[in-house]
């Protein structure tokens, strides 16, 4: 009786195809103007400045400067992914098994440097570690140390801000998968005999992997484009691509080549968010 | 019931898994829990350890801070530029706020309820400002914002600011949208509203703690965003973020502490009350 009802509305309840259009004219027209049009303009500056001409790429191709920039940011990101799983999905898997209260505790603890700003954090870092810092004022004042370390503005300095800033965007999709096992698994495990170890690496594990991946492919892409935390923590010896982009732009203005660096950085972001779609979930909210 | 389950099934385990004593359940879970709890402070630490630093008396960076004082917070106060950037920001992250939000709505009605030809696209292209990395879009929007003086200035930082939030929009607000039964707006319809009755009167108060989250994330991704602030900056239009990122990288005074203490404080009140909101949306409904 309802069901024709339903079904004669379902399709007249849908907006026709004029007032959708309007409804998503004002969203078109910012993305078109204030996305897309400035990321062609950078792009074609790469490519058409002076005349047509590949010599920008070649030029990231052939000094072996940029080159170790490019390398040195994959192997700054791969170590950051790293760093953030290992240390994040033990936590995580703490969080999946709390209740009530406690949970929130830590989720709030996990969420609060995520909306704290980047800046805040890396600031944090440079009071942590710079030469009169905490970290080497308690060494020295243990007697671990007889003098301060040089630990800021350094490659390892880069690597522990920005593991870091970005293990929130580890933990969460690591933890939304390990609680959508159900408890039953891990017990059916252990109940046919495996013990709480084997159970984690044959059930819980492989099943988490998808939060896993998630994870790692938002760290991956957000660390290779970092730029506030390399610019602020690294030193001139740490350029990575993003802060060697911001360089050629403020302090050499040479834009048709941050544009190519900027154009290489993108390909690669897209092509692994090409891969790993399937993967990717998105927003900052637990 | 539970608690039944899981002591026959610890002892289950126990006796089960004699080839493997040395990984026994308790020492297993005390070192899990022991790591984790080392992980969360690793991540709160660094985030909230300005909080003390902005109380100290010396000028310098001191630990553990000497004295109680509020000088830097009256320093900051009291100082024209570091107000100047204060406003500047929340004027933007106002504007921004009011504008993602209303375009971000609108819009996601549109996908949700919609009839759009090539809507994979435009969700692509949606999710796009998440993706591609923030260096790459504040070089882009300032090679086209220089030339038309939109750099340092209210209205291309709105214009540029709104482009990166609308997606935390879009994604809150769609989520909310797909949780009402499309069968409410149908009634309405039904009983004689216009669409825009029925939006304004049915779906709009159904989404709003959707569209009130969606307008947090707005702000505080306007409000915080520190990269693409840096290049669109100019010398008298300055946002707080950027005013931090010069003083950090030259003049590292507890002012810097002060101010980031008061952006970690705006961050968890707003993040707060959307907690709230969520909580009491979740209590109420569905």
């Amino acid at each position: 009786m309802a069901n024709t009802t339903i079904s004669e509305h379902s399709v007249a309840g849908q907006l026709s195809r004029p007032a959708s259009l309007a409804l998503v004219l004002p969203l078109v027209l910012l993305l078109g103007l204030a996305f897309l049009l400035p990321v062609a303009n950078l792009l074609m500056g790469s490519i058409f400045t002076p005349a047509p001409t590949a010599e920008h790429y070649l030029r990231i191709a052939q000094e072996p400067i940029f080159l170790r920039i490019l390398l040195r940011t994959v192997q700054t990101a791969t170590i950051v992914t790293l760093l953030a799983f290992l240390l994040g999905y033990p936590l995580a898997l703490v969080m999946s098994r709390l209740s009530g209260r406690a949970a929130m505790l830590v989720a709030a603890c996990v969420l609060i440097p995520l909306w704290t700003s980047v800046l805040v954090r890396s600031y944090a870092w440079i009071v942590l570690l710079q030469r009169t810092g905490i970290v080497n004022n308690t060494l020295l004042n243990w007697g671990l140390i007889s003098q301060p370390l040089k630990l800021i503005y350094t490659e390892g300095a880069v690597i522990v801000a920005m593991t870091h800033v970005l293990m929130p965007y580890m933990i969460l999709p690591i933890f939304s998968s390990l609680r959508s096992i159900a408890p039953e698994l891990d017990r059916a495990a252990r109940n046919l005999g495996a013990g709480h170890w084997t159970s984690f690496l044959a059930v819980t594990l492989p099943l988490s992997l998808p939060g896993v991946y998630a994870g790692a492919i938002m760290v991956f892409i957000l660390s290779l484009g970092f730029y506030v935390t390399p610019a602020l923590v690294g030193g001139p010896q740490n350029l990575t691509i993003a802060t060697l982009i911001g360089q050629q732009t403020t302090d050499l203005l040479n834009w048709p080549f941050a544009g190519a660096l900027a154009g290489v950085l993108l390909l690669v972001t897209l092509g692994l968010v090409g891969v790993f779609r399937r993967f990717l979930r998105f927003g900052k909210g637990a | 019931m539970s608690t039944l389950l899981e002591t026959s099934s610890e002892r289950t385990s126990q006796s089960a898994s004699p080839s493997n004593p040395a990984f026994s359940p308790a020492i297993g879970r005390w070192l899990l829990n022991g790591f984790a709890s080392f992980v969360l402070v690793f991540l709160l630490l660094p985030t909230l350890i300005v909080i003390p630093m902005s109380l100290g008396h010396a000028s310098y960076i001191q630990f553990p801070p000497q004295g109680l004082t509020l000088k830097w917070y009256r320093a900051y106060f009291d100082s024209a530029d570091w107000m100047s950037a204060t406003w500047f920001s929340l004027r933007i992250a106002l504007a921004t706020t009011a504008s993602a939000t209303v375009i971000g709505t609108l819009a996601s009605f549109a996908v949700v309820r919609g009839n759009l030809p090539g809507i994979r696209a435009l969700q692509a292209l949606t999710l796009a400002p998440l993706i591609v990395p923030h260096i790459v879009l504040a070089v882009a929007l300032y090679l086209v914002f220089a030339p038309l003086g939109l750099t340092g200035n209210f209205v291309g930082f709105a214009i540029a600011h709104t482009m990166l939030s609308v997606p935390y929009v879009m994604l809150t607000v769609s989520a909310a949208l797909q949780r009402i039964d499309p069968a409410l707006e149908l009634a309405a319809l039904n009983c004689g509203a216009s669409r825009a009755q029925a939006f304004w009167h049915v779906v709009l108060p159904n989404i709003a703690p959707g569209v009130a989250a969606g307008a947090v994330f707005a702000f505080l991704a306007s409000f915080d965003e520190a990269t693409v602030a840096f290049f669109i900056s100019g010398v008298e239009g300055k946002t707080i973020t950027r005013k931090l990122f010069e003083d950090i990288d030259y003049n590292l005074t507890p002012i810097i502490a002060a101010a980031s203490t008061v952006m970690i404080v705006v961050s968890l009140a707003l993040m707060g009350g959307v907690e709230w909101l969520r909580s009491r949306s979740e209590n109420s409904g569905s």
